[in-house]
Order: C-alpha cells, then structure tokens, then sequence
C-alpha cells in the first residue's frame, strides 16, 4: 500500500493544481453503434472556470447525466475534446467528488465510515489512512458532518437516518477528499419540498465555504436559480446547449428570495425555453 | 424478548411431544423394534455404545468440516472469479448448473473408483456438493453492485480490487453467510453419502453395518447422531452470521418492531 502511495504521486500533484476550466469542445456523445446508436450529445460546447457553480436544466433524456459523465471521465466523447483541469479527460488524476439522487451509502458502515470512504481510496489521504482515520480524518468526517447538522449522527449506520440526513450525508462523502470538483445528478430529487430547500442552503453555506467548481444538474428551476451562479438550458436530445444566463443574485441567498418578482422572471423564462424544446407539449415540473 | 421465548418454549414442546407420541405410539400399537425402535431404547443404545460410536462421530464431524473448508475456499474463488466480471457471469453460469444438477450420489463410485475407498472420496463428494451455492452467493453479491456507487467509485480513481474489498466483499457477506448455512448442511450429506458407499468408518457406514446385521435401534442412533450433528452445525452458522452481518436484517426488525 505504502510504495503503491508513493507511485502516484506525481499525478496527485498534477490533481492539486487548481483547474483552469472545464472544456466541452463540439462533444458528441453516441451510445451504441449501427441501426442501435442512440445520439445523446450532439456538438455540445461549454466553458466553466475555476470555482463557478452551475446549474444543468434541460428535458428529460437530453443528455445532462451524460455531460457528467463525460466531465467524470466515466464516458470518452465519440468526437469532439473534453478538457478537465487544463488536460484532456483521465479521471483517475483529478480530484472530483460526486452524488447521485441515490445517495448509495453503504449499509455496513456508520455514518462516519461512509463519509470517510473516499479517503480510504484517493490518494494522498490513502497512504496515510491507516495512521490518521482515529485523529485527523475523524475530525474532518465530524466537522463536515457538524456542517451539515448531522454533529450527533456519526456512529449511526445509514438505516437509522430519513432520505435528507442521508443526502446531507452523501454531501459530506462527496466533499471530505476536498475535491476541486463536485457533480451533482439530480442529488434533491427524491426528497421532499421542505428538505430540499434545506439542502439547498446547506449545500450553499458549503460551496462558500469551500468554494468548488459545481456542476449541478437539476429538474427544479427554482433550485438552479437559487444555487447557480449560471445557468445552462439544453435543448431535447440529443441534447446541446441553447441558452446559458448568468444569474446575478447576491449571496448567500435565501428562500424568500425566490418568491421576488426578478427571480420568478428568470424562472419563466427558463421554463418556457425547456417548454419550447420539447417535443411533447406537456410540462410536468411546476 | 418474551415472544421470542415463549416461541422457544413451544418449540421444544414440540419435540418433546414428537419423541413421546413416538413412544406411546410404538408401545400402543406392540410394534416390533425391528421395524421402528423406541426413542427410548434408542437413547439407551446411544448410551451403552457411545464409547464405541466416538471416534465414527468423530471421523464424521472432521470429514464434514475438511470438505466444508476446501469447498467453501473453491467456492469463494470461483464465485469471485465469475462475480467481478458480468461476462464470466453469464458464460459461466450453465456450465455451473449443469454440473449442480447432477445427482451427487453419482459421483461417489467415480471417486472410489480414482482414489480407493476411504476418507479421500468422501471428502470430494462433501465438497462437490457444498460448494455451488457458496459459487452463487458470492458470485451474485458482487455482480449487483448499484451502477451509480460504481460510478462514483470509478471517479475517485478506485481500482477492481478496490471496488471488490471495500464494496463488494462487504456486500456479498450476506450472501455468503446465508450460503454457509446451507453449504455446511450440504458438505454434512455429501460425507454420509460417501461413507455410506464406501468407507469403513463414520456415522454412515455405522448406519451401514447396523443394517446388514439387523441392529436396527444402532441404524436409529446413526439417524439421531445425524439430525443432532446437522442441528449443531446449523446453529453455529446462524450465530455466526447473525455477529458478522447484522446490517442486513437489522433494519427489517426496526420495521417490525
Ligand atoms: N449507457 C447508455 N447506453 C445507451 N443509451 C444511453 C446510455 N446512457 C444514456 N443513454 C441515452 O442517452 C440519452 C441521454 O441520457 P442522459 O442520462 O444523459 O439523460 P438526462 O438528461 O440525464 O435525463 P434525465 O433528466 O431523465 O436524467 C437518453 O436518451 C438515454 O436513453
Ligand atoms: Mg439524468
């Protein structure tokens, strides 16, 4: 383990150097091949600068969790160039920390162990995991966990928690490896009007305080307008992007300030740009 | 608590009234103890010939458990083998049912026949039986890890093994705890079987004996042993299990409760 840690280190320095963007150039995205190929991309273009936090809205299918994907360097582009931190997409050397709408905690370990699971896995913190789990990265797993107002639930295991203290969990594990980068799949999508707003400032008050880039991809439009520092409106799939505005609201914002006339212009707006590219014209958010 | 005990209690009530309602049946009806002893003669020559029946015991008990160990290891790294990649999965598994649903009884004469009557074939016959459902649990553990943690795995840079110790083994302890149950009751049948066929010691070949020479109430005591053996094993598993995979049940009693 330890010479294992000692090897990577060259690209662990390359993971802290502070990313210039993220660089989507003319991405086309093809799943499958032949008569099965399903286009989910199609010449999709986007700039995100070093600690920006943006919101992903678009219809159903159009391909956000792709442009994810894509950024994880979990999916290659068919064509086109996915830039990361100033270099072509290698996942393994950069630093990313990521959640789902499903928060996947893992039922055997408490709290504190889910929260600091990455640490047994990305390096540099591996090679000293064994050394440091009792001292220093408790504290970091409690004072995260304090963050979110879970400070008395460390050694519960996930099954005692309800679906938002597990997503406030979730928050903690994507976060305790300091990730440059947080990717964000619909994270508040099954819970409930109140809790969401919740998280939403809690996940607020956590980008202030540590200040990653944020790809956040949502079907709420208040939500993107609330947190989003940009937001980018796809069209339907395959998707591209045909709307990106800048959302000037000063922080740290409020729920009250959702219900201001400005904002619910913006939240119109954006609602009648997803209304207008969809094929069917139904509309199933609010 | 008490429902659990109260539960307790009326399971061995049970019993209790199995082995009399047995007697009275047996004293009733003048049934001869050459066709159906009674328990109490049974326990009597259980008593008066345990000295003799020990190292049979014995002999039973470490073949069952030789076997259990070798098929459980053959178990473990064939169902990680097939578990860690969806394709092995699926390529694999007829070959696997095809061999689990050859009777096993079958397969005692081939090992006689390679390596002589004795303790060798029935170990291999224990371990041929035990080992596929340890393949399948553990090989089934692992192929369902949810797609959206193995993508969050993948970015943090983890490896397969990395997937496999902190998220699949974990996962797969369930199953396998659950497979041991079952493995180690298999491995005990697989060891009789044999010794039955062709051994000159163990329980089963006791069985054997005793029933060539028309000792029935000693074919009895083997049956007895047997029943009292695979009870033990069972629950040893099931203790151990419930230690080392609370997480699985534990929210189901929350429900419940
Ligand atoms: N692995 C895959 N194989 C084949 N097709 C896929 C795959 N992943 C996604 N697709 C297709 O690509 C398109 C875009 O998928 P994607 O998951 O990016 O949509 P999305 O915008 O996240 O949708 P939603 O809002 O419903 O989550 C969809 O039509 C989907 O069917
Ligand atoms: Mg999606």
């Amino acid at each position: 383990m330890q010479t294992l840690g000692q090897a990577a280190q060259p690209s662990v320095i390359l993971a802290d150097e502070p990313l210039r963007a993220i660089e989507l150039s003319a991405a086309t995205v093809t799943f499958g091949r032949g008569d099965k190929a399903v286009p989910a991309l199609s010449e999709t273009s986007l700039r995100i600068a070093d600690g920006e936090f943006v919101a992903l809205v678009g219809p159903s299918g159009c391909g956000k969790s792709t442009i994810l994907r894509l950024v994880s360097g979990l999916v290659q582009p068919t064509r086109g160039v996915v830039i990361v931190g100033g270099r072509e997409v290698a996942a393994k050397a950069l630093r990313i920390g990521m959640a789902f709408q499903n928060p996947t905690l893992l039922p055997w370990l408490t709290i504190e162990q889910n929260v600091m699971l990455p640490l047994r896995i990305v390096q540099p913190f591996r090679a000293r995991y064994r050394r440091e789990r009792r001292t220093t990265f408790r504290d970091k797993a409690h004072a995260l966990l304090g963050q979110v107002g879970l400070k008395g639930f460390a050694s519960r295991y996930p099954w005692q928690l309800s679906g938002g203290m597990l997503q406030r969990a979730n928050l903690c594990r994507a976060l305790i490896h300091e990730p440059r980068m947080l990717l964000l799949d619909e994270p508040f999508g099954a819970l409930d009007q109140f809790t969401r707003e919740e998280l939403w400032s809690i996940l607020q008050d956590l980008w202030l305080a540590h200040k990653p880039t944020v790809l956040l991809v949502t079907h709420d439009l208040r939500e993107a307008g609330f947190l989003a520092g940009r937001i980018c409106v796809m069209s339907a799939r395959p998707g591209r992007i045909i709307d990106d505005s800048p959302v000037d609201f000063a922080r740290p914002r409020t729920i009250a300030m959702t219900f201001e006339p400005e904002f619910v212009t913006l939240n119109q707006r954006l609602r009648d740009l997803i209304v207008h590219t969809r094929s069917l014209p139904a509309e199933r958010e609010n | 608590m008490p429902a659990n005990l109260r539960q307790k209690i009326w399971s061995f009530a049970l019993i209790v009234l199995f082995f009399g309602g047995w007697e009275v049946f047996c004293l009733a009806s003048g049934m001869s103890d050459l066709i159906l002893p009674r328990p109490s003669q049974v326990f009597e020559t259980l008593y008066n010939r345990f000295p003799v029946l020990w190292p049979h015991i014995i002999r039973t008990i470490s073949t069952t458990l030789g076997g259990f160990a070798l098929g459980v290891a053959l178990g473990v790294v064939l169902g990680a083998l097939i578990g860690v990649s969806r394709v092995a999965y699926d390529t694999a598994y007829p070959l696997l049912i095809g061999f689990s649903s050859i009777p096993k009884v079958a397969v005692v004469p081939i090992f006689v026949l390679w390596f002589g009557s004795g303790e060798v074939p029935a170990i291999l016959t224990s371990i041929a039986i035990c080992f596929f459902p340890i393949v399948v649990n553990i090989a089934t553990g692992l192929a369902t890890t949810e797609p959206e943690l193995e993508d969050v795995l993948k970015v943090w840079g983890a490896s397969k093994f990395d997937i496999l110790w902190n998220v699949g083994l974990p996962r797969t302890m369930p199953f396998f705890f659950a497979s041991l149950k079952v493995a180690i009751t298999y491995a005990f049948v697989g060891t009789v079987l044999a010794e039955t066929v062709a051994s000159n010691r163990g329980i089963g070949n006791v069985m054997m004996s005793a029933s060539s020479n028309f000792d029935v109430p000693l074919v009895f005591v083997g049956l007895f042993i047997l029943a009292g053996l695979g009870v033990l094993l069972y629950v040893v598993f099931s203790l151990v299990e419930g230690r080392v995979t609370g997480w699985a049940t534990r929210k189901n009693d929350i429900a419940a409760a």
